[in-house]
């Protein structure tokens, strides 16, 4: 089997306060293999943006990165040195981020942003430059790009904002592309033009893409596999067909019962008793045991670590051979 | 066959009470952090009490009767022909310059403090009313607001000044002096307040509880006193630690100038002005005391001022 | 954007509108017009008649557009002290305090924009709380002082600089300017930097917190997930967006010094118009006050318009009218 692009080794990201150390990301791992779209999600404060932010070594104090390993094609990233990083990204990694009109910079032109972009990885001359930079541009679906690249980023609407943003994110063909809530700030009929292009541009280059958001429905439309993580772990993981239809996680069952579906007839969406933990007050044990309709006393001691359950990896005890209670619990 | 939900129990480790939630609280702990901050506290202190026990000084300066011109122009104790209890030296009537200090200490205070009032009161008075009547009010409000924001403060305070003594003609008394100065001051601040609280009270006036009081009948006064103007504190506060040096400093620079506190009671200013004639003949003295005076007290209150600011902000925690 | 730049010239036209009625207001009330032609001791049916040749018993409006009238051809009465035309007096001076004030603008500029670009990429370097402890000193010590320190330290102490005073000045039509002198720039020296301290370090703070922020918006963050060199990061994307609020600020901050040196001229004893508004303050008069707040106003007033049109220049997301999004 080859290589995956991305391989994440059980990551460790703290954040140290006046209060204590608090643990953003609490020992994840997972893969992401050539032309594959790993979705990532949970709700806001779960660790899905600082997970992104950690592959890409853009971890400001006072947070951290406490342990484990980056794995890019291969190579451990999370130890190099700050200009070795910075070779990196751009180049073999590509990141792009919620809002398309903070995203560029309003002073500088499209074109210029572009061209500034491609000759930092590449050596390409400026005339050359420029020709890819209108390349990026109509492959990301922008009419007229040889007209439209010289203009202002507010001179472009929401939806082509985030083209430009993806064709910056493209410029170096990077293995990797991280998008963070890359369709949260847009207008419902514009996001799903903003995921197919994504998947197209994957599928055609063969990158690696880690779709990082809260959007179960985007998730379900474009990925292939799916993590679902919980207040800096990962509850399961598994391809996306399994983990929807039949999710084995209490959190995700309940993350899936909350999807709103026209085929269903139900009065009442399903609601998940109870908040998140914040980072500072994590149960110990499952630190989804408080809410959990299925814990018992072990939830409430033990961490679950992640097992192999058919095709998903699941870190419930309930799947655990070794635990007292049997799996009959459906 | 779901087992009943378990609570996690909720750990008992937060204070409760007003005082130990303050002691516990970010504000707290910045300040403690801040040497810096806690010497300019300390010194700001130091300087009010001197100012408040200013009667207690070993002469009144600007009371004829006290001074002795045999006393005149002593160079400060610690020189050879310095004498006691002349701590800091005598100007060239026998004034002692230290309990001059005290004194135009606490007529620099007073001025800036009462400005300061005179400017917040005045100000957050107009932003209320600009932000929460709106309509012509506003337009009228904010219409000179940025007709004076054209012109410094230091400017319009001349002016103001200017214009006032000539009206009340002749030459004015001490305490006269003084409301004209605080009044000029004032005149010259009050926009950045209003500006604040008017947005502040724009933003405010739109939520929800206040449509509640509204609901409920509450009068627009009421209104504005008791529910918006509490949320609207916060950067007022910011300000006002600011306008506090500035209100010193300009009052300082009348008296300078010629224009502000008269020499039978004279601030910070007016010594500085007395002794800057004493330069060149070498009675440093009389003009450097009184300098340093003041630069540390203006020091002392924006780095208090800073740190309140830091403090304050969301942004930065 | 003509419409933008017509709209602003309205506003400077209402502004200098308002300060045109507080200077008539003042100079028709607050003072006595009369005192400008006669003296205190001129006996009362000498100065009825004044009274009336000067139209000071026409209705105010009339007095008013009069007034204005006046003013816009330059004649502002005469000074009470002096008894000169006013507008002689100003023209005199003039050369003197903008000489001086673009001098400080300079100083202050320039070291500003370098000392707060410097804090804010090196934020917890030794050098950045130098920098913060001298802004700090800078902004708390009251001009004056500043001044009087430097006479003192500079002529008193070291006798290397005039403690008063322009130098020798070389007259150049209707401008003199001192800076063709060697005097003349010694002479410029201490009151430019008396002047333009605070300035200082306001643009300094202002450089430093505006680069802070630059440096936390998400096109920066974008920025270094593509990979940028950081001195592509910091001088070409930050650099650019922190100066242009800034131009603004130091434009603005022209009119303020133009004011600001009344305090400075005083302690330097600078022929320029502080000194004369100062003197006339002190002397209560009149016409001299009054008509430097016109003139300070106008000068104002220009430099905001000024700014306006250059700040649409720089600022590309004002200049488009808003297109149709593609």
């Amino acid at each position: 089997m080859t290589q995956p692009v991305l391989s994440v080794r059980d990551l460790r990201v703290e954040f140290v306060t006046r209060r204590g150390i608090l643990k953003a990301i609490d020992g994840i791992s997972f893969d992401i293999a050539k032309g594959e779209v790993l979705g990532v999600v949970g709700e806001s404060g779960a660790g899905k943006s600082v997970t992104g932010s950690a592959v890409i070594g853009l971890i400001d104090p006072p947070g951290r990165i406490a342990g484990g390993e980056v794995l890019l094609s291969g190579l451990r990233i999370d130890n190099l040195p700050p200009e070795e990083m910075r070779r990196v990204r751009g180049k073999r990694i590509g990141m792009i981020f919620q809002d398309p009109l903070t995203s560029l910079n309003p002073l500088y032109r499209v074109s210029e942003q572009l061209i500034e972009t491609i000759r930092t990885h590449t050596n390409l001359s400026a005339s050359a430059a420029r020709k890819r930079a209108i390349d990026l541009l109509a492959e990301v679906g922008i009419p007229a790009p040889d007209k439209r690249i010289d203009s202002y980023p507010h001179e472009f609407s929401g939806g082509m904002r985030q083209r430009v943003v993806i064709a910056l994110a493209l410029c170096a063909e990077p293995e990797l592309i991280i998008a963070d809530e890359p369709t949260t700030a847009l207008d419902v009929s514009v996001q799903a033009q903003i995921i197919a292009l994504l998947k197209r541009l994957g599928r055609e280059h063969g990158t690696a893409i880690m779709l990082v958001t809260h959007d179960m429905g985007v998730i379900a439309e474009t990925a292939d596999r799916v993590a679902v993580m919980y207040a800096g772990r990962i509850a399961e993981i598994g391809p996306v067909r399994d983990v929807v239809q039949n999710p084995l996680h209490p959190y995700a069952k309940g993350l899936m019962g909350a999807i709103p579906s026209l085929e269903s007839d139900t009065d009442r969406l399903v609601q998940i008793p109870g908040s998140m933990p914040r980072l500072s007050a994590i149960p110990p044990g499952c630190a989804f045991n408080p809410r959990c309709p299925y814990v018992f006393d072990r939830c409430r001691v033990e961490r679950p670590e992640p097992v192999q359950h058919s095709e998903h990896r699941v870190a419930c005890h309930l799947y655990d051979q070794s635990s007292v209670r049997s799996e009959a619990v459906a | 066959m779901a087992e009943a939900i378990q609570a996690a129990p909720v750990p008992q480790s937060q204070p409760t009470t007003w005082a130990g939630r303050f002691l516990d609280s970010d504000i707290w702990a910045s300040f403690k952090r801040s040497k810096l901050t806690m010497a300019a506290a300390f010194l700001t202190f130091l300087f009010m009490a001197a100012a408040v026990l200013a009667g207690l000084a070993p002469q009144d300066p600007f009371d004829p009767a006290q001074l002795d011109l045999l006393n005149s122009r002593l160079p400060p104790l610690w020189d050879a022909e310095g004498q006691a209890p002349f701590l800091l030296g005598t100007d060239e009537q026998g004034r002692d310059i230290f309990s001059a200090i005290l004194y135009g200490l606490r007529i620099s205070l007073a001025v800036g403090f009462l400005g300061v009032a005179f400017s917040a009161t005045l100000g957050i008075a107009l932003g209320l009313i600009a932000g929460y009547v709106g309509g012509t009010a506003d337009a009228i409000i904010m219409r000179v607001a940025d007709v004076q924001l054209t012109f410094p403060a230091i400017l319009i305070a001349l002016l103001v000044d200017g214009v006032v003594k000539s009206v009340l003609g002749g030459q004015l008394d001490g305490v006269t002096t003084l409301s004209v100065l605080v009044f000029s001051i004032g005149l010259s601040f009050w926009v950045q307040y209003a500006r604040t609280v008017r947005g502040s009270v724009m933003v405010e006036k739109n939520k929800d509880y206040i449509a509640a009081a509204k609901l409920i009948g509450l009068p627009a006064p009421v209104i504005m006193f008791r529910h918006v103007l509490p949320n609207v504190l916060g950067p007022v506060l910011v300000i006002a630690t600011i306008n506090l040096a500035l209100a010193i400093i300009t009052e300082a620079t009348l008296s300078f100038l010629g224009t502000g506190m008269p020499e039978t009671m004279p601030s910070l200013g007016t010594l500085i002005r007395i002794g800057n004639n004493y330069l060149f003949s070498g009675e440093w003295w009389i003009i450097a005391f009184p300098g340093v005076a003041l630069a540390l007290l203006v020091l002392a209150i924006n780095l208090l001022g800073d740190w309140l600011r830091d403090a304050l902000n969301p942004k930065l925690r | 954007m003509f419409a933008f730049i017509i709209r602003r010239a309205l506003q400077a036209i209402g502004v200098l509108f308002a300060v045109g009625i507080i200077s008539f207001a003042m100079f028709r009330f607050a003072g006595d017009p009369v005192n400008q032609i006669v003296s205190l001791d001129t006996p009362a049916a000498e100065r009825e008649q004044v009274r009336r040749s000067l139209g000071l018993d026409d209705p105010v409006p009339l007095q008013f557009v009069r007034y204005l009238s006046k003013a816009a051809q330059g004649d502002f009465g005469v000074s009470y002290q002096f008894r000169q035309p006013v507008a002689d007096l100003l023209a005199e001076r003039m050369p003197a305090t903008l000489e001086l004030a673009l001098c400080a603008t300079v100083f202050a500029t320039g070291f500003g924009v370098l000392m707060g670009v410097y804090s804010g990429l090196k934020r917890d370097s030794f050098l950045a709380k130098v920098f913060q402890t001298v802004s700090l000193v800078g902004i708390s010590l009251p001009t004056f002082l500043i001044g009087i320190l430097l006479i003192y330290l500079f002529s008193v102490t070291l006798g290397w600089l005039p403690s008063y005073g322009r130098g020798d000045t070389v007259q150049i039509g209707w401008w003199s300017t001192g800076l063709l002198t060697l005097s003349g720039l010694k002479a410029l020296i201490m009151p430019s930097i008396t002047l333009g301290l605070f300035q200082m370090t306001l643009i300094m703070r202002i450089v430093r917190a505006e680069m802070l922020e630059v440096l936390r918006t998400d096109y920066i963050k974008f920025a270094r997930a593509r990979g940028l060199t950081t001195r592509a990061i910091h001088f070409g994307h930050a650099l650019k967006n922190t100066l242009v609020p800034v131009i603004t600020i130091v434009g603005l901050q022209f009119g303020s010094v133009i004011a600001f040196a009344i305090i400075t001229e005083t302690v330097f004893q600078w022929p320029g118009m502080g000194l004369l508004f100062v003197q006339a303050v002190q002397n209560v008069d009149i016409p001299i006050m009054a008509a430097y707040l016109m003139l300070v106003a106008l000068i104002f007033v220009a430099i905001n318009l000024a700014v306006d049109i250059l700040y649409t220049i720089v600022d590309p997301r004002l200049r488009t009218s808003i297109r149709q999004p593609a």
